[in-house]
């Protein structure tokens, strides 16, 4: 994102793997956290509503990568949300007739992908400059990236919370569910147990990093 | 019905459902502008204003949507709605209080996409609520974020002065902090329990 912001990037393996890791919206860049804490109290809720926010990511970053040399800079911003919003509506009345009853768990959240910032950032800092094929990829990879955020707490918050996985009982009935999981609480303690450890690997490589400098660099 | 009554809407909104540390609404602003408490608090007044504007819109339009029978322009409509309203609030902001306009920087056309005030207007809508308690829910949940604000910021301003772990500095210390906050609001869960 910061690093070519006006020059068309050519596509490679970089432009979706960037999306799963180092730019990674929930762990590294912070996007989007309302929906990541509220319906990943199972892991098969996390997992519908990554897809959704991907689908809907990739296919308006697409329209507004098509449009951007149509839209007047100074209306962008509600030209994009509106365009969302479009997309929003479709997968909403999509998921009702597919399945009511993940309709009714995830609730709003659905509608709230529309203020969802991970993609309206996206559609300002990316679409909006480079070519579709580019922005298609890079979208799948963040879009991939957020999926794996929001399964990394479903599954931690699943297990512990309800002993289950994908609704699979897992422990048997000895097992004592840590309820304050599956609450609001546990959605922030798990999450910022995840950036804790991320941050951990982060400075350790870091570190590993400055103390190869000295030696001879061959990458 | 109890649970019908305007002041058992607004504390549901403010306290027992609080929209922040209950629902994760309005995630980004609550992690983003809670460093400083005065900052906390006018970003705070500024989501209310927000959030009593378009809730009052919303009202309006949902019942002209509803009259012509295109409900599923619902979600275009609010949050067209809701644009115009913060920038609203930003020209008078900036007119009246320049510095505060400059302390609030991104954060104020940032409440665009602050999914409290989108989440507001669906959930008033979806729970059929009336003009009257319309207003009371849309004012107890912007009080209901002032307060989850303003308790982060006071914690966060005392938490500067103490020694931390290096690798637990910025975002991951703050989710912990929200979620003990979180837990201690769950106690407020009994006040509402019986009525649903």
């Amino acid at each position: 994102m910061a690093s070519l912001p006006n020059q068309q990037e050519t596509i490679t393996l970089d432009t979706f793997l960037r999306g799963l890791w180092q730019e990674n919206p929930v762990f590294v860049m912070l996007l989007g956290m309302c929906p990541v804490l509220a319906v990943t109290n199972s892991a098969i809720n996390a997992l519908a509503m990554g897809l959704a926010s991907t689908f809907v990511l990739v296919a308006s970053n697409s329209l507004v990568s098509l449009m951007r040399h149509f839209i007047p800079k100074q209306v962008r911003i509600a030209t994009y949300i509106i365009i969302i919003a479009t997309f929003v509506t479709m997968v909403d009345y999509a998921i009702q007739a597919i399945s009511l009853e993940l309709y009714n768990a995830l609730g709003a959240f659905i509608q709230l992908i529309v203020v969802n910032c991970m993609i309206l950032g996206r559609a300002e800092a990316y679409a909006s400059k480079q070519r579709l094929g580019a922005t298609i990829i890079n979208g799948l990879g963040i879009g991939a990236g957020f999926t794996f955020a929001l399964l990394c707490l479903g599954i931690v918050r699943e297990i512990l919370g309800a002993g289950s996985l994908f609704g699979f009982d897992l422990f048997g009935d000895q097992f004592q569910p840590w309820v304050v999981m599956i609450l609001p609480p546990g959605g922030f303690f798990v999450l910022g147990a995840w950036l804790l450890l991320f941050n951990w690997l982060r400075t350790r490589r870091e570190a590993k990093l400055l103390e190869t400098e000295g030696a001879p660099h061959d990458g | 019905m109890m649970a019908d009554s305007v002041t058992f809407i607004f504390l549901n909104a403010a306290i027992v459902n609080n929209f922040v540390l209950a629902m994760f609404l309005g995630i980004c602003p609550f992690l983003g502008v809670s460093a400083k408490r005065d900052t906390a608090l006018s970003m705070g007044l500024a989501v209310i204003f927000v959030m009593l504007v378009s809730s009052i819109c919303a009202y309006g339009i949902n019942w002209i949507l509803k009259y012509l029978h295109i409900e599923y322009l619902r979600l275009i409509c609010y949050i067209a709605v809701i644009a115009s309203a913060v920038q609203l609030v930003e020209m008078t902001m900036k007119k009246f209080s320049p510095t505060l306009f400059r302390a609030l920087g991104i954060f104020l056309p940032l409440i665009t996409t602050n999914c409290a005030i989108l989440g507001v207007a669906l959930f008033q809508t979806s729970r059929e609520y009336n003009f009257v308690q319309s207003l009371a829910f849309s004012l107890g949940a912007g009080v209901g974020f002032t307060i989850a604000l303003l308790l982060m910021a006071g914690l966060r301003q005392q938490l500067e002065l103490a020694k931390v772990p290096n690798v637990s500095q910025g975002a991951a210390l703050t989710l912990m902090l929200a979620g003990l906050l979180s837990l201690t609001f769950m106690g407020f869960a009994g006040l509402g329990a019986q009525h649903g």
